[in-house]
């Protein structure tokens, strides 16, 4: 299993990590997918929906809004995401995952992040600490929910 | 009278690699019924141990959110599509469950 990047790809999903923090960013992956093996041709970053909480919240409320926000949560708007995948299809692309990242927290799942996944998809994880880019990690929810596995992420 | 329910990508492995399935079915509810009672497998991705939509499973008829119009009661015709569009949500480690 793992999801190859190319080095200028890479590089926007670092560099969209340091521009929102020292809230998390977030993101589509695209691209084709051959067996255990997905090829990224596409990085597009998308708006945190948790910067609008009003609308976040009307669309998948978090339970404790005192302590959850934009800093420790993100929020992909649906519509964006019926928009990309719709034109990713008549591209001839799919939808390989999702990125975001983790202000000032290890690259590594919460069980938040679990809780909202589906199999299949690569969930990559960027630590940004203090503003800069550090590990990236991705993941891919197991078949019964219960636990993410590693994936390997690749730089061709 | 049949409704069209499109399959993301991810679920396509447990509703018989299909990409979309058509379902005999009134209402919204009918239909993720009927689609759950033909491929089990797709039921806890869909479904929380309550039986209710998972919060963060968005259900679209045509580009309409299901939760604006009459939810899982919302009627269908044959000409109607369903897409089934996950709200992509996480945040930062609370607790490792990484394996």
């Amino acid at each position: 299993m793992s999801i190859n990047f190319s080095p200028e790809q890479f590089e926007s999903v670092r560099a969209h990590g340091a521009r929102d923090y020292p809230n998390e960013c977030c993101g589509i992956l695209l691209g084709r997918a051959d067996g255990e093996i997905k090829e990224v041709s596409e990085v597009v970053p998308l708006r945190n929906l948790r910067h609008d909480p009003g609308r976040a919240q009307e669309l998948l409320p978090l339970e404790d809004p005192g302590r959850e926000s934009e800093k420790n949560r993100f929020l992909i708007d649906p519509e964006d995401q019926l928009r990309v995948e719709k034109d990713s299809r008549q591209r001839g692309l799919d939808v390989l995952g999702y990125y975001h990242s983790h202000p000032d927290h290890p690259a590594r799942p919460s069980n938040y992040d679990r809780e909202h996944a589906w199999p299949w998809y690569s969930y990559v994880i960027l630590s940004v600490e203090r503003g800069e880019p550090r590990e990236a990690t991705s993941w891919v929810l197991s078949k019964d929910r219960l636990s993410f596995e590693h994936e390997e992420l690749k730089l061709l | 009278m049949a409704v069209k329910v499109v399959i993301p990508t991810p679920l396509r492995q447990f509703a018989g690699k299909k990409d979309s399935v058509d379902i005999d079915a009134k209402t919204v509810g009918e239909a993720l019924a009927g689609l759950t009672s033909q491929f089990g497998d797709l039921r806890k991705h869909l479904f929380n141990e309550e039986g209710k939509l998972r919060s963060f499973v968005n259900v679209y008829v045509n580009d309409e959110d299901i939760r604006f119009l009459q939810k899982d009661q919302t009627p269908v015709n044959d000409s109607d599509v369903i897409s089934i569009v996950p709200s992509i949500a996480g945040g930062s480690l609370i607790r490792c469950i990484c394996s």
